[in-house]
């Protein structure tokens, strides 16, 4: 098993320069596809198109001339937007992507429909407290420690869509959560650079 | 070891093996920086679990500052301006 992990990058890494990543073979092949897929240049290069058009869309404010009070809610809608743009940019294949996809229209119905989502998050987030351990108990000293327990179910309320998913799922969403956060940290950053480099629109001093 | 799978739960029809889990553990490990560099194997999967849900966290926290720095500089109102992005982005 170890053996065969190591040897998937090599491959996966000429297939993802192909940029054809159909293969869907083993779980395996799969992970090592989503976390280099997320590594590439050409990810980050469309990620950021994407951003800044959804960027250029959100409506932030009616004038600049009071950023201290309208910095916080610029803030949040470039942030969700940027959630969102990478949502997309995941194309559906993992959960956190879906609900952060979903998120948005469920707030939108909310006001409609405000009892039946506030309810069906609550009794989710009680049931998964309460509910025994999905994993199956091998050893004692196995993962079905309390500790890793507790750390998996924090681990799965950060996780956009995580907290009523088992252990493995968690784990298995983590992992490509993570990788698609660093891309957007350098997307993003990127993005900033360039802005704050070129000054366009605004006085800014140039990046040291 | 006897009782190896005797005890197992059932959790939606599939039962995860302690396997499993360690692989999954050793993934998560792989991308965490922290864990990585140190170079050791010996990470319990609670530390590696911590360490995660903290990086997780720290990385919302860039993500956040990083909002914060675009809605800065990214023109409000002005088309143009947006128009020059998008050609700052085609180079």
């Amino acid at each position: 098993m170890a053996s065969t992990l190591i040897s998937n990058p090599v491959t996966n890494s000429d297939r993802s320069k192909k940029k054809k990543k159909k293969k869907i073979q083993e779980k395996d092949h799969n992970d090592d596809h989503n976390h280099i897929k997320w590594k590439s240049e050409a990810q980050q290069q469309s990620y950021s198109s994407k951003l800044v058009q959804a960027l250029s869309q959100v409506r932030l404010g009616p004038s600049p001339s009071s950023p201290s009070a309208e910095v916080p809610r610029r803030g949040r809608a470039v942030r969700e937007a940027a959630d969102r743009v990478l949502a997309v940019a995941a194309k559906g294949k993992t959960r956190w992507s879906r609900a952060i996809l979903t998120s948005r229209l469920k707030l939108k119905f909310q006001k409609k429909h405000k009892r039946q989502r506030v309810v069906s998050a609550a009794t989710g987030t009680t049931r998964s407290s309460s509910k025994k351990p999905k994993v199956s108990v091998l050893r004692l000293k196995g993962k079905s420690l309390p500790a890793v327990q507790r750390k998996v179910r924090v681990l799965g309320r950060l996780v956009p869509g995580c907290r009523k998913q088992p252990l493995p799922v968690i784990l298995d969403e983590a992992t490509d959560y993570i990788a698609a956060l660093e891309m957007q940290v350098r997307a993003m950053s990127a993005l900033a650079e360039r802005l704050s480099g070129s000054g366009a629109g605004s006085s800014s001093a140039p990046p040291s | 070891m006897s009782s190896r799978r005797s005890r197992s739960r059932q959790s939606g029809g599939s039962r995860i093996t302690d396997d499993q889990i360690n692989e999954l553990v050793s993934k998560l490990q792989q991308l965490l920086p922290e864990i990585r560099d140190r170079r050791s194997d010996k990470v319990s999967a609670a530390k590696v679990l911590q360490e995660t849900c903290s990086y997780i966290r720290s990385l919302h926290r860039e993500v956040d500052d990083l909002s914060e720095r675009l809605s800065e500089l990214l023109p409000t109102t002005d088309t143009a301006q947006a128009a020059i992005i998008r050609s700052l982005l085609m180079q």
